[in-house]
This record gives C-alpha cells, structure tokens and sequence, in this order.
C-alpha cells in the first residue's frame, strides 16, 4: 500500500502469524487449545487441541455400580444436567427392560424440556455476551434462578441435580414445585420474549452473526452433527422425533431448522426450541391431569429405595435398602445404546453389561466431541472475532466434550 | 423395514460383496450387529454409504472394547450407522488381536471419525490406518500406556490419604 | 453524610487512627489492606461445572459487585485473587502452574469446589488430587459445585485475609519458605 518505494510490504503480507488461543482464554467458554495461523486478521489454518479437563468418565463407570454413574452423567453437559441423568436411567431402564409409568413419563419429559431451556440459554446469553451485548445475560441469569429453583425443589441440586432413579423420580413434585413451575410458565415466556427484543432483528447483532461460521448440511452430516447445530444447517434430524423416548411421540412441536448453518440460524433455532420446550412443558401438564396422582415410579426393588419408615420397620425393606446401596441388582448380560436428544444433540450411552455389578463397558456418544473437531476447519478463512463468535454459537462445553 | 427384515436385508448384500469377509450377525436388543473381518471394514462402511437401497450416510459413534480372555481376538471397535431418512440404525463390530491392533481408518468416508478413531488409539492402542493425524487426543503425549485397557488401574496412585485395609481394595 | 446514611449504600469504616480537625493518620498496612479487602480483582480460571455456578454468582441474582469483586481480570498480571473453579486434570496442571507464577504479589488462591480441592469423585489417572499439590491455597470452598452463598463466604474468607495481610508479605522467612516448597520463586 505505501507509495515509498524503500518501505516493502511484499514480504510482511506472505509471513503469516501464529497465534495461540486457549487454554485459558476469556473468549473460549471452557478450556480448548486453538493454534491459529493468521494471515493479518484472517485465521489461515487452525488446530484444535482438547483433553484438558478428561476425567476418565468410561474407565470410571466400569468400575461403578449403575446407580452411581448417574453421579457421573451431571458433570457431561453440565447447563443442561437433567436430560443427561435421564439418558443415563432411560438407558440403564433399556437395559433391565423395566417399563416406566406414563406418570413419571411425563414428568420427565417436564424435567428435560426446562433443563433443554436453562441450557439454549446459557448458550444464546454467551452469543449475547460476544457480540458485545453483555445485558441480556444478566436478564437471563433471572430465568436460571426460576428453573434451577424448581430442580432444587424437585431434587436438592442447582447445577448437578443426579435427578431421578431407575425406574421413574426419586420423589414426586410437591405443591411448591408445582407452583414453581406456574411461576416459570409465566415469567421465562416474558423475559424471553425480552430477550428477543434486544437480540433478534437487532442491526448491530443481525450484522455480526449472518454469515459468520457457516456450514452446509453435506458437510455437517459428514462431521455427524446433531442437534441445533445441524438442524441450524438445515437436517431435520430430533432424536426426540425420529425414535421417541418417554412418550414425545405423543406431544405436538415444531422441530426448527434453519438455512445457512451459521451463528444467526443456530441462535435462531435454539430461541425457536425454547418455545417449543414451554409448549411440550404444558401439554405435559394438561396431560398429567388424567394420570393417578402419586405414582411417580416403576415397582422395581432393584432400583427404587423403599421409604424410611419401612427400612426401620420391615425386614424385606431392610434388605432392599442394603442391596439397593451396595449396588448389588441383578444386572442382565446385554448390549444396548440408547439416544436422547441433549442440549447439543444425540447424546447416547452405549453399554456392554456381562451380568456384573457395573457395565463392562460404558460409551458415551457425546455430540460436542464429535461436532467440536469440525471447528478447525469451520473458521478457515474467518476473522478472529468470528472465530470466537461461532465457538459460542456452537456451544462447545468442555465437561461434556473431554468427558 | 423392521428390524428382522433389515438384518437380513443387510446380511445379504454383505455376503454377495464381500463373501468371506462377513463373519456373523445377530439381533442385540434393538440393534442388528454384523461382525465383519477387520481388513475390509472401510470397504464395508463405504459399500453401505453408497449402497442406494440403505445408504448408511451418518456415523453416530464408535467405540472399542477390550475383552482379555478372547485369546487372538482381544480388542474390538464397534460402529455404529444410521440412514437418516429411513431411520435404519446398524451396528458393525471387528474384532483383532491385541499384538497386532491395527485396523482400516474410516476417515475417507466420514470425516466425523477423525476424533473418533483419536480417541480409541488414545484408549486401547488401536492403529487406525490411513488416518490422516492419529496420536493421542484426551491424554497427554507421554502418558506411556493406554489407560482403558482392563489391565491398567482407574486411580492414580499418588494418594496418600486411603485407607486400603478398611475398603478393602 | 446524612444522605449516604439515608441510603441503603454501605461505606466501610475507617480503620483505627488518630483524627483531629483536617487530619488522620493510620499505618500504611492498615490503609492498604482496606483498599485491597473491597477491591479483589479476582481471576476465574474456570474450567468445568464450577464455573457455571461462579456465572450465576457474578449474575444478577447474587451480584458479586456487592462485594467489590465484580471487576474480572482475565489477565494473570492484574489479578489478585486466582479463583480455580473446577476439575484441574493433569494436563492442565502447567497452565495452572504458569498462570499463578504470572500473577504479581500480592496474590491469593481460592479453590472452588470438590474438584480443585482435592480432586472430588474423580480418582482418575488424569485427575490432579487438588491443587494444592502445584500451588499454594489460601480458601477451600466445599461443594459439588458449591452454592454461589458458598462462593460469596469464600470471597469474604479471601477478604478477610487481605485485610489482614501485611505489605511486605513477601519479604517474610514464612512466605519464602512456601514459595520454596512449591519449587517457585
């Protein structure tokens, strides 16, 4: 560019910059390694390294009884903990062959639609929090407080809830949560809207996400995208759709697909699941009216704690409850995988069991791995400010991706 | 296509493709598996993405297993495929020795095993071959070992806080 | 005066001096320790689900700003307080260690949850058993992951123990010998 003729800038422009971003870096939402190399602004080539928080999750499971794994299935996707604890049971439920009451179904089914939304908007808030807007995360730190108000009624827990047993709910929604949940259907419905107002047809917000971070659908069918991020590129892929667990068959929602696959479509669709989560939450509720009050699991001895008064009381109860806690259930030799659609897409537990105490083998098929390694290549040919923008889109949680 | 019909349905083609290298199928709860011999895995997955009829385009996980007593063929890796427009959920296993763990990458046709098949070699050792960039993914690079064979302990074994006598490890 | 006594804003109170008309004189210590009790810039290395509920802390809802600790340093140079939140594996242990070494006196550590305290449920080969193994901590806070009360409590540990902390901490036999057993400088 410079018209003296002593300065060059030939040489500057080939010589490229290498930049590393993460592991502990403000805009990365969790500890990933990037090594970048830049081109001036523009990200040329990107590696991406990931293993900082492994924990060993399938070397532990092999060496706990199935109850306890639970314990373990929190800490996966950890905004959205509940629908992880429910995979595991539905899972470990396939494998032992017991059938769960509709009841309990469908409390469930109330259980993960709210925890589908507490974790749509951790994610939308973080989109929020990039392009420059940090407002409405704390508008919706509010509705968190709501829905981690009910799970803290329903189970003791905030954020690691270990929700549920085998077999249905440790214990039935009481009157307070019931009225918790009135509350959540009336208020997440404003401050969503709220949060709508302030992002959606917002210029500044419009201009930064269309087109940043794109994929096509061939190519995230190639990378096995799930969830928002492939629906978002225009698969019509839902667990919950394609092979219904916990009765969704019988619910009515729109599954929500986007265009361009990129930050703007995937923002889009999770503000869309968010209010198809609320419409499943009240069909669910109309639904309940017909089922019995209180039964909120299956009858098996293997899973379910007897009550308190019973252990003290009852010599068969007593029994239970020792077996239930020294993990000792008569386990079928087996093989199943089961799916459920989590927060960031399929997440399945594929188990080998040969009628131990705890599974041979545990897999977790868990979609922020398998989707995060297309990163590198999806922000070839960014500017480091969207590279960062559509991590966030993407959302990437590390617990979940390391395991 | 129930599942019944399917796994005769995919048995079939494998046999006329591949013949020899088609071992054994079974229905495992709600699953057809089809044990295949290893060397022509990629083959096999390649044939079933393009077969028109089944056309098994989307991966959905992979994983390998380590079963010590099986003498000669001790470690495995099961795939696990899905036909998104008709819902057809396969899954294929191979099963090798442990001296020799090596095994066909699937990376030509899904670019979503790269981390995968990373993350199998960074568990058992298994060598995926003609994988573009196979060295460990989760552990560090000197680790040594590969921890989720049965042979290697969970814990860490720098605590000094446990009691061994009262646990009865 | 009668206006801030009227509203709900809480000032600190002075420390012990000696006040006349148009003078008070205090130690320097005293002075500083003040400064720095209500003005912990803390750095959140966050690194799993401790970190989300250390989010919902600095939200609106329990409002970490309440307590002077709202401004967060994302730098290591210009922190104070190094809050680990969440399992540290041992890969990630030479980042800790760099990161605390990059911090400038004075620094303190706060190890949020089960996880940066002693390792929690995750007896794992990969799993750092707490990281008071590579670098000094000042404030456990139990918890899996702790309630943001719990955070808040531990933040006000970590105050109290600025408050307290004498300027030339670093020049002290006590100071030097940690420092050594962690094999810094």
């Amino acid at each position: 560019m410079s018209k003296e003729k002593n300065i060059s800038t030939d040489l500057i422009e080939k010589e490229y910059t290498t930049l590393n971003l993460g592991p502990t870096h403000p805009a990365t939402h969790g500890i990933f390694q990037n090594v970048l190399k830049m081109d001036g602004e523009i990200i040329v080539e990107a590696e991406s390294t990931v293993g900082y928080i492994h924990r060993a999750f399938e070397k532990i499971a092999e060496h706990r009884n199935y109850y306890q794994i639970t314990t373990l299935t929190d800490r996966l996707n950890y905004c959205s903990s509940p629908i992880n604890n429910m995979a595991w049971h539905m899972s470990v439920e396939k494998l032992f062959n017991i059938e769960v009451p509709k009841r309990a179904q469908y409390l469930r089914v109330i259980i993960m639609e709210l925890s589908r939304i507490a974790d749509h908007l951790i994610c939308n808030s973080v989109i929020g929090v990039d392009t420059g807007a940090l407002t409405v995360y704390f508008y919706i730190f509010q509705l968190r407080e709501l829905i981690y108000e009910l799970f803290e009624e329903v189970c003791g827990a905030r954020l690691t809830t270990n929700i549920g047993r085998v077999g249905g709910l440790e214990r039935d929604f009481s009157p307070k949560a019931w009225a918790t949940l009135d509350k959540i259907l009336e208020e997440v419905p404003k401050g969503l809207k709220e949060f709508e107002n302030l992002l959606v047809r917002n210029r500044i917000f419009m201009d930064r996400c269309i087109g940043c971070g794109p994929i096509s659908a061939e190519m995230a069918l190639q990378y096995s995208f799930t969830g928002p991020n492939l629906r978002a590129a225009g698969v019509d892929y839902d667990v919950r759709v394609m092979n219904p667990y916990s009765s969704y068959e019988e619910f009515d929602f729109i599954v929500p697909v986007g265009t361009n696959g990129d930050t703007y479509d995937r923002f889009m669709v999770r503000e869309e699941e968010m209010w198809q989560s609320l419409s499943i939450i009240k069909q669910a509720r109309e639904k309940l009216k017909k089922e019995p009050e209180g039964v909120f699991n299956a009858n098996v001895p293997d899973f379910v704690l007897p009550p308190k008064e019973e252990v003290y009381n009852n010599m068969e109860a007593l029994i239970y409850h020792f077996k239930i806690v020294m993990g000792e259930a008569n386990v079928p030799k087996g093989e199943i995988y089961h799916a459920v659609e989590g927060g960031n897409g399929e997440l399945g537990f594929y188990i080998i069991s040969d009628g131990g105490r705890s599974p041979y083998r545990m897999h977790i098929r868990r979609p922020c791995f398998i989707y995060y390694q297309a990163y590198a290549e999806m922000i070839k040919g960014c500017l480091l400010s969207d590279a960062i923008l559509t991590m966030s889109s993407m959302n990437v949680i590390a617990g979940e991706l390391d395991a | 296509m129930d599942k019944e019909a399917l796994l005769v349905k995919v048995q079939e083609k494998l046999k006329a493709e591949f013949g020899g290298g088609f071992i054994s199928s079974e229905l495992i709860a709600d699953y057809p598996v089809f044990t295949l011999n290893r060397d022509i895995i990629c083959d096999a997955v390649r044939f079933l993405y393009n077969d028109e009829e089944l056309s098994f385009q989307f991966l959905t996980n992979l994983a390998g297993i380590h079963y010590p007593e099986n003498k000669g063929h001790e470690l495995g890796v099961m795939y696990q495929l899905h036909n998104l427009r008709k819902n057809y959920r396969i899954r294929l296993k191979v099963f090798f020795s442990i001296n020799e763990p090596s095994i066909p990458s699937i990376t030509p046709v899904f670019k979503g095993a790269n981390w995968m098949e990373r993350q199998e070699f960074d568990f058992f050792g298994i060598v995926f071959k003609g994988h573009p960039n196979l060295k460990r993914i989760l552990n560090m690079d000197d680790m040594g070992y590969h921890p989720m064979r049965k042979e290697f302990p969970l814990e860490d074994g720098t605590r000094e806080d446990k009691d061994d006598k009262m646990f009865g490890r | 005066m009668s206006e801030i006594e009227k509203s709900k804003v809480n000032i600190v109170k002075a420390p012990d001096g000696i006040e006349g008309p148009g003078f008070f004189v205090t130690t320097m210590d005293k002075a500083v320790g003040l400064g720095r009790k209500n003005s912990l810039w803390p750095l959140p290395f966050a690194t799993s689900c401790c970190g989300i509920e250390f989010m919902a802390t600095a939200a609106s809802t329990y409002d970490l700003g309440r307590f002077g600790a709202e401004r967060l340093s994302f730098s290591p140079r210009q922190a104070d307080l190094l809050m680990v939140m969440g399992t540290i594996s041992k890969k990630m242990t030479p980042v800790l260690r760099q990161v605390y070494q990059q911090m400038a006196e004075p620094r303190w550590v706060l190890a949020m949850g089960a996880c940066a305290s002693s390792g929690g449920i995750f007896d794992t080969y990969s799993v750092l058993q707490g990281i008071d193994r590579v670098i000094p901590v000042d404030v456990y806070i139990p918890g899996c992951p702790p309630r943001p009360e719990q955070v808040i409590d531990g933040i006000l540990e970590i105050q109290k123990l600025a408050l307290n902390e004498t300027t030339r901490r670093r020049n002290q036999p006590e100071y030097k010998a940690l420092m050594e057993k962690y094999g810094m400088e």
